[in-house]
């Protein structure tokens, strides 16, 4: 198996829009998990970050079963320059899977040069060709806070940090904007700095050289 | 730092939900009372009316069932306070004799309807059109419905606002038609000063008791009957009834009050009808859409252009009355219609019967609980260009 | 000089009559007692609002002379929630019909009763559907024929009291269109009732039920409830067997421990209000 460069060089300059284009026509990013891992509220708070914090157009959707717990759900959200219409991902930039099912099932979907962001438990077969790379977010949240519910956070940190698509700044306003005056506030803000700190690990190994498929895996 | 919390000039703004916005859009009109049920995927409306209600005054409650929760906003809206229920599919179809009850007794209330897959329980959390012609047509009997549909969360904030002035304006029930993705996908939302929302309160009447007539329009051909507690006792009754209000069994008088539900909005139609062009002036193929299906209506069109295909959009606002002389204008000197909805076919109904035979008219259409994509409507396009 | 009833004054000025309901019907007794109680305690006409359903008692609101809301079936009671709610001030009674208040809006009177919503129902038990010409009702007697019951009725009735008393209602009582001046005494008591307040009232309807019951004379139907009427304090005393066939009447429940509907959604909105102060 040969080895090709990312693509995506700009994850490692540290570019003011990470790896955002200077000019967004449309940027797709598809959350998927399970019911109960705090997917929608990430992809709401992204969004929200991106459009109040970072002033650039953003929307968020959703898609979601009648189980509160553990059914597939998926949260969709679009960075623009432009006024967004059509507010669901058709071929994302970055997924993030966080258990198998949203792998396996949306992996195909991403574009040719975008990122996949997976748990490490969640991708079993690799699908498709795109960069992915496997962080041990709930591993993190049971080492660091014994918690799995705190995952979201790890989530968005790493993203975050990783990927650049929203500023640090904003997506701390909107942590703590979400949790203003909950007992929550300290533990998710903690989450999200362990997420940062696990961006900044991956960033900092110097991947530059990775294969197709799965590579980054620390 | 947190984030901000108005814009430049400021405005309170918010980054939230269709029906949170709705919320903010029913409280800026004066909304204050509201009777629900829960159901998905509209509960969210429920919700934020019970938090903000009693911080300014107003009254929240949960009922027993929706036929419950339309039965008491109308007796709410009788007694003088701008009134609104919440619903979907399920609970849309059980309001429905009460919804004629409020057409009759012409009292103003405010009605959404965040659309699911149905029939029957359906798609509880997939987005749908097809309450559409149901707006139109669900209750039994004649009469003629006035049904509204955002497209953005700011629209839903502002045609919420709208709703409650047209409930006022004729006096009559309005229905807000959302639908799932609109209900529940967030968007960055301006609230408006209440020095800048112009609202419509409820016209009371002005002569002497002894001289009242309720049903017998003063202005407008639109009658408003006095709320309760005025001194303007009257007969309210869902029979069919006299301008006083009495039950009637005489020819004229059951003319008289079914035409003057009908005629109160018909003859203002042009005053009610509210639409949106997008790339309309030199089109030779028209899409006609709504809702979420005008969302993508829009990039599809984008593509188009880009390709230099000359397709145009007229996003309807106003759904009914159906705005028949704005589509029957433009569709004239177009090749071929496009009518893009998340159902098996509704909105074409009505297109149909406005447009002559010489058009092709072609339904776009997706029922399977995801919304309409932009790839679908410009694969019916190609279609139709180079069959 | 011919002097005017008293309860004329409280008829709408532009007078429709005749009524509906037939020669022998309790319903015109009944409307008499609620405006000689409404008059007696004085209410304002423009605070009074009566709502009714559909039914023949439920068309006492089109001749009476206070704010009124004819509405649809079964549904008087969430109408009176509505604008109980919004006009707490407001004196709300509701007139239902055995069929109104206990099948189709069954629902909806249990709710209510729950609440403790400071509403009175005066229900008009007729144990039939008249409107409709004669079929069964949920408080039509078993054996009892009815135009849907032609074999007799089978169905067991519902006895509203116990469903008021079992539902949370906070004022329930009973009495006959043959004892009007205890009704009148009732209704009082009931539309001074801070919070839900039941009245049933056992009327006679000798067109429908009486003629398919053998009992087509509204003066025999009437005289069966003089008869068949037993007070709640000598019905204790009798054994199930003795009380078959009878009307318990008498006040059931009043209750004035409980706090009414819109007295504590009052308290809730000062409550809230004064958070948000802080």
């Amino acid at each position: 198996m040969s080895t090709k460069s990312v693509k995506n060089s700009k994850i490692m300059n540290n570019n003011k829009n990470g790896i955002l284009p200077d000019k967004i026509d449309r940027f797709e990013v598809r959350i998927a998990g399970a019911g109960g891992q705090g997917i929608i509220s990430m992809g709401m708070l992204l969004a929200k970050a991106i459009s109040l914090g970072d002033k650039k157009n953003a929307s968020q959707s959703q898609s979601y079963g009648p189980e509160a717990r553990g059914g597939a759900t998926l949260a969709d959200v679009i960075i623009s320059d432009k006024t967004i219409y059509f507010p669901e991902c058709i071929t994302p930039d970055i997924l993030i899977a966080l258990t198998p099912g949203a792998y396996e099932y949306y992996a195909a979907s991403v574009k040719p040069n975008g990122i996949i962001i997976a748990d490490s438990n969640a991708v079993e077969t690799v699908v498709g060709s795109v960069m992915t790379v496997e962080v041990p977010i709930l591993k993190t949240c049971l080492d660091k806070f014994l918690n799995p519910i705190v995952a979201n956070m790890v989530t968005l940190g790493f993203l975050t940090e990783f990927t650049g698509i929203v500023s640090k700044k904003s997506i701390k306003s909107a942590v703590e904007d979400r949790f203003e005056k909950s007992k929550f506030l300290e533990s998710n803000l903690k989450a999200l700095k362990a997420g940062f700190e696990l961006g900044k690990k991956f960033k900092s190994e110097g991947l530059t050289q990775i294969e197709p498929g799965i590579c980054l895996n620390l | 730092m947190p984030l901000p919390r108005t814009t430049a000039d400021g405005h309170p703004i918010m980054f939230v939900q269709g029906n949170e916005a709705c919320v903010q859009g029913a409280i800026a009109a004066g909304c204050r009372f509201f009777a629900g049920y829960p159901i998905t995927p509209s509960s969210e409306i429920a919700e934020g009316m019970s938090r903000e209600l009693p911080k300014i005054g107003g009254t929240f409650i949960q009922m027993e069932d929706e036929i419950a929760s339309i039965a008491a906003i109308i007796g709410g809206s009788a007694a003088g306070a701008k009134s609104m229920t919440a619903t979907s599919g399920p609970g849309f179809s059980l309001m429905q004799e009460n919804i004629g009850y409020a057409y009759i007794v012409e009292i103003p209330i405010v009605i959404i309807n965040v659309q699911r897959g149905g029939p029957s329980t359906g798609l509880p959390t997939k987005l749908s059109q097809s309450d559409t012609m149901q707006a139109r047509w669900g209750t039994h009997g004649d009469y003629t419905a006035i049904a509204i549909a955002p497209s953005s969360i700011q629209e839903v904030y502002d045609m919420t606002i709208d709703a409650f002035n047209l409930a006022e304006k004729y006096s009559t029930p309005v229905i807000l038609l959302m639908d799932e993705l609109i209900g529940h996908m967030r968007e960055k939302l301006i609230l408006k000063h209440d020095c800048e929302l112009e609202l419509r309160e409820r016209c009371l009447p002005e002569v002497p008791t002894e001289w009242y007539v309720p049903y017998k329009s003063q202005t407008n051909l639109v009658s408003h009957p006095a709320p309760f507690g005025m001194g303007y006792r009257y007969s309210v009754t869902g029979l069919i009834h006299d301008t006083t209000g009495f039950p009637t069994q005489i020819s004229a008088e059951i003319k008289s009050n079914l035409e003057s539900i009908r005629n109160k909005i018909i003859t203002h139609r042009q005053d009610i009808w509210k639409w949106q062009e997008y790339y309309t002036e030199d089109m030779k193929y028209l899409i006609i859409a709504y809702g979420s299906a005008a969302r993508a209506a829009r990039d599809a069109i984008e593509t188009m252009r880009a390709k230099r295909i000359k397709v145009g959009l007229i996003e309807l606002k106003t759904i009914w009355p159906f705005p028949d002389n704005p589509i029957k204008k433009l569709a004239y000197h177009t090749k071929a219609v496009f009518v893009a909805e998340n159902n098996m076919g509704q909105l074409i109904h009505p297109v149909r019967e406005v447009l002559p035979e010489r058009i092709d008219i072609i339904g776009v259409q997706r029922y399977d609980g995801r919304p309409l994509e932009p790839m679908e409507i410009i694969r019916a396009v190609k279609e139709e260009i180079y069959a | 000089m011919h002097k005017l009833p008293e309860v004329y004054d409280y008829l709408r000025w532009r007078k429709r009559f005749p009524t509906v309901w037939c020669s022998g019907c309790g319903i015109g007794s009944i409307t008499g007692a609620i405006i000689r109680v409404v008059r007696s305690l004085g209410f304002d006409k423009d605070n009074v609002t009566l709502i009714s359903g559909i039914g023949c008692s439920s068309r006492i609101p089109i001749y009476v002379d206070f704010n009124t809301l004819h509405t649809t079936h079964g549904r008087a009671l969430p109408f009176a929630t509505g604008v109980k709610l919004v006009n707490p001030e407001m004196n709300v009674i509701v007139v239902s019909g055995d069929g109104d208040a206990l099948a189709i809006g069954g629902n909806h009177f249990i709710h209510a009763a729950r609440r403790n919503i400071g509403v009175t129902l005066i229900l008009v038990n007729n144990s039939i559907y008249g409107m409709t010409g004669g079929q069964v009702a949920p408080t039509t007697p078993i054996d009892a024929i009815a135009h849907t019951a032609p074999y007799g009725n089978i169905d067991p009735p519902f006895d509203a009291v116990q469903l008021a008393l079992s539902s949370g209602a906070t004022f329930v009582a009973r009495s006959t269109v043959y004892h009007i001046i205890q009704t009148e005494n009732y209704l009082k008591k009931a539309f001074q009732h801070k919070g839900f307040a039941l009245v049933e009232i056992i009327s006679q309807c000798p067109v429908l039920f009486g003629r398919l019951n053998k009992m087509p004379d509204p003066v025999d139907m009437i005289m069966s409830q003089k008869e068949n009427a037993v007070n709640l304090v000598k019905a204790k005393k009798m054994t199930e067997e003795e009380l078959k066939g009878k009307i318990i009447t008498g006040i059931f429940r009043e209750d004035n421990s409980k706090v009414e509907y819109t007295e504590s959604y009052a308290h809730l909105i000062q409550r809230v209000q004064n958070q948000n102060e802080f």
